[in-house]
């Protein structure tokens, strides 16, 4: 019958993709993307490196996303500031799954709506809420803020010659922002660190590790 | 009631009408029952599938010690050699049903696996994402339930770059997508069916046949008809996405098209249709016009005698086909949208043939089709009488009953058109045939041939004569005594003797 034979024939399929492919070996070699010390010997293997860390990486802050729709999201909210001026007003942090057109007024009411609607995990890797340098809180905490918006993969060594200037941007307009927002934003970040039942030291060891 | 219309002097017509509603019936009583013959054999076959894992499989099983120490080492090795071992030894372990179980008993274990798919090390995502598809094959929902931390980020994934991680994905999906239904109501509003509408762009081969695969798992649900397919469920609606359209582009023929793609959008078509959810929404697609070339195509490399798992696209393509002729849009929308090429009698035939040859099972779905085609079209009749395809018909009687009931039906079809037609039917081989059929034990053939002998008497009287001259009432005798027959053989007795 038809449907016997279709049958057999997918349980062949799912036979072959199981069975991990063996990889043609070749003479071991370097990513050539500057900065990146990875070494391969095999080309699929690079094939995917080289997609997953520098495919859809932001320009500004090197930061590597694992698609461009969140690519554009990242660069909207993180670093054009018109769009801060324009949240002010109305709703702009648009849901991050593809098809879904509702907007929110901020990244936690998107976060809530991700929760809440789509059944997504309360701490999905890829929406963290962005959260402004302040000059006080020194590098310690900033390193755990900088677990925002898909910034999961970075790649092995950021390069010292990351620009300068568009961090400096950020920083004086983190400066210029109304007292309110950067207040708001803190508390964005405290909650979501407490949904996760940490506080900074364990967040920062959690993320230490896992690199 | 058949007799009773035999004895009242009534127009032909009514009886045509009649005979048309019954073969409706008959069809979508046998298309049920096809249907859910369908749920039965895939059960069967996915009990077979561990058997096929198990064999051939070198590691052993891993206890929870070692779980644990892979996962350990996988998380916080110093050396990402090391960490990509860790990952690969979990991962044979994985194959065994009780290194399975172990795994998703442990505590954090998932959490753990998800947060080096989630990594910033590419051949460690790739690691975690096979060991996640192990997990997927497994036949136990709570394991697949166990997946559901995952499938946000499979998701995501499918909008990436990577064709063979986005392909191992849609497997996994695919397969997490049949065990069970907790996970498909976390999938939908998680949006897979955008991302699935997006994915379908791809240019990668791979990763189209991928997509076809989960996507016709996910048609496959339960519940598809419902919440799946429909337009109403507006963000996770198939037929509101823009997937039939790209589903249709696969299934044209021509120099790009690929058959492990095809045949995958094949199956997936028709299981929409089986749903019966918006049939007309799809012929106005094209899907028709689409099918019919394609099924010409099928035709022309058969005949070059290319065999490359054509059968494989063969069935879906004439189920397609055989079930959207039967929806009343294709009658009631202008001659655009129907079928009219005739040329597809003749590469019914040539297909027929061939499954005649090498694969004799598939012959009732290509008959499906033939009947379909000539049940309401007084042209695919004639194209059938004109190409001289009835005796070819006949020679598929001796195959199976089922096959003669279906060839029987088909020039009961023929014949209920008229006169003419039935002029075209006999003289001929066709008597024979019907005096040979009559032998047979099987009630439904039987059945058949009185049904096909009471319209050749009807419109061709002449032919009575002959019947009679070859001892065919000794032939209606022998089913006299048979209860569902019985009617019909008195009648076929009485209008042979008056006439």
């Amino acid at each position: 019958d038809g449907d016997v034979q279709r049958h057999l024939y997918l349980q062949d399929v799912l036979m072959q993709v199981a069975d991990a492919p063996e990889k043609p070996r070749v003479p071991a070699f370097a990513c050539q993307v500057a900065g990146c010390c990875q070494v391969f010997d095999a080309l699929d293997d690079y094939e995917h490196h080289y997609h997953t860390l520098h495919g859809n990486v932001c320009s500004f802050c090197k930061r590597a996303f694992p698609s461009g729709h969140l690519l554009d999201a990242h660069i909207l909210e993180w670093h054009d500031s018109l769009f801060q001026i324009l949240s002010e007003r109305q709703d702009m942090y648009q849901c991050l799954v593809e098809g879904c057109t509702e907007k929110f007024k901020t990244s936690r009411d998107r976060k809530d709506h991700l929760v809440r609607m789509h059944l997504y995990p309360v701490d999905f890797r890829f929406d963290k809420p962005k959260k402004s340098r302040s000059p006080t809180s020194a590098e310690v905490p900033g390193d755990s803020e900088e677990r925002s918006e898909g910034e999961a993969m970075e790649i092995c060594s950021e390069p010292v010659a990351a620009s300068p200037a568009p961090a400096g941007e950020r920083r004086t307009y983190s400066h210029r922002s109304v007292s309110k927002l950067f207040l708001k934003h803190v508390l964005n970040v405290c909650s979501v660190l407490r949904i996760l039942g940490c506080t900074w030291a364990a967040a920062l060891l959690i993320l230490n590790s896992e690199r | 009631m058949w007799s009773r219309r035999q004895g009242r002097l009534r127009p032909t017509v009514c009886a045509v009408e009649e005979l048309r509603r019954r073969r409706r019936e008959q069809e979508a009583a046998l298309r049920k029952a096809r249907r859910e013959q369908q749920l039965v054999s895939k059960r069967l076959l996915r009990e077979d599938a561990p058997e096929e894992a198990g064999e051939g499989c070198v590691a052993a099983i891993l206890g929870e010690a070692e779980v644990q120490q892979f996962l350990r080492q996988a998380q916080r090795g110093a050396e990402e050699k090391e960490r990509e071992g860790a990952l690969i030894s979990l991962r044979r372990g994985l194959q065994h049903p009780e290194t399975q179980q172990t795994f998703i008993q442990l505590e954090g274990s998932m959490r753990t696996l998800v947060g080096l798919l989630t990594s910033n090390q590419a051949l460690l995502q790739l690691e975690a994402a096979r060991c996640l598809h192990e997990l997927s094959h497994s036949e136990q929902s709570t394991i697949a339930e166990a997946c559901l931390p995952a499938t946000s980020y499979l998701l995501t994934y499918l909008s990436g770059h990577s064709s063979d991680f986005i392909e191992l994905c849609l497997y996994t999906l695919g397969n997490l997508i049949v065990e069970s239904e907790a996970v498909r109501r976390q999938l939908l509003p998680q949006g897979i069916v955008p991302a699935l509408a997006a994915c379908i762009q791809s240019p990668h081969v791979a990763v189209l046949e991928a997509l076809g695969y989960a996507l016709s798992q996910l048609l496959q649900a339960k519940e598809a008809p419902e919440k799946i397919i429909p337009l109403a469920s507006a963000s996770s609606s198939i037929l509101a996405s823009t997937l039939p359209q790209h589903m249709l582009q696969m299934l044209q023929p021509g120099p790009k098209l690929n058959p492990g793609v095809a045949v995958e959008f094949a199956w997936c078509l028709h299981y929409i249709i089986c749903s019966q959810v918006s049939n007309p929404l799809l012929i106005g697609h094209g899907a028709l016009s689409t099918l019919g070339l394609l099924l010409l195509d099928l035709a022309g490399a058969v005949q070059r005698t290319e065999d490359a798992g054509l059968e494989l696209l063969a069935c879906p393509v004439l189920r397609c086909l055989s079930n959207l002729l039967t929806e009343a849009a294709v009658e009631t929308v202008g001659g655009q949208m129907q079928l009219r090429d005739e040329r597809v009698v003749a590469a019914l035939f040539i297909l027929l043939q061939f499954f005649f040859q090498k694969q004799p099972s598939l012959l009732p779905e290509g008959l499906w089709l033939l009947n379909n085609l000539t049940a309401n079209s007084p042209s695919f009749c004639t194209s059938l009488l004109s190409l001289d395809l009835i005796e070819p018909l006949l020679q598929l009687l001796p195959v199976s009953n089922v096959v003669s009931v279906m060839v029987l039906t088909v020039l009961c079809n023929v014949a209920e058109k008229g006169p003419a037609y039935c002029q075209r039917l006999w003289p001929g081989p066709l008597l024979p045939a019907l005096l040979h059929t009559l032998a047979f034990s099987d009630t439904e053939v039987v059945g058949q041939s009185l049904e096909l002998l009471h319209l050749l008497f009807l419109y061709q009287p002449e032919a009575v004569q002959v019947f009679l001259q070859q001892s065919g009432l000794q032939a209606l005798e022998r089913h006299q005594e048979e209860a569902q027959l019985q009617d019909r053989v008195c009648a076929l007795r009485q209008t042979a003797l008056q006439g």
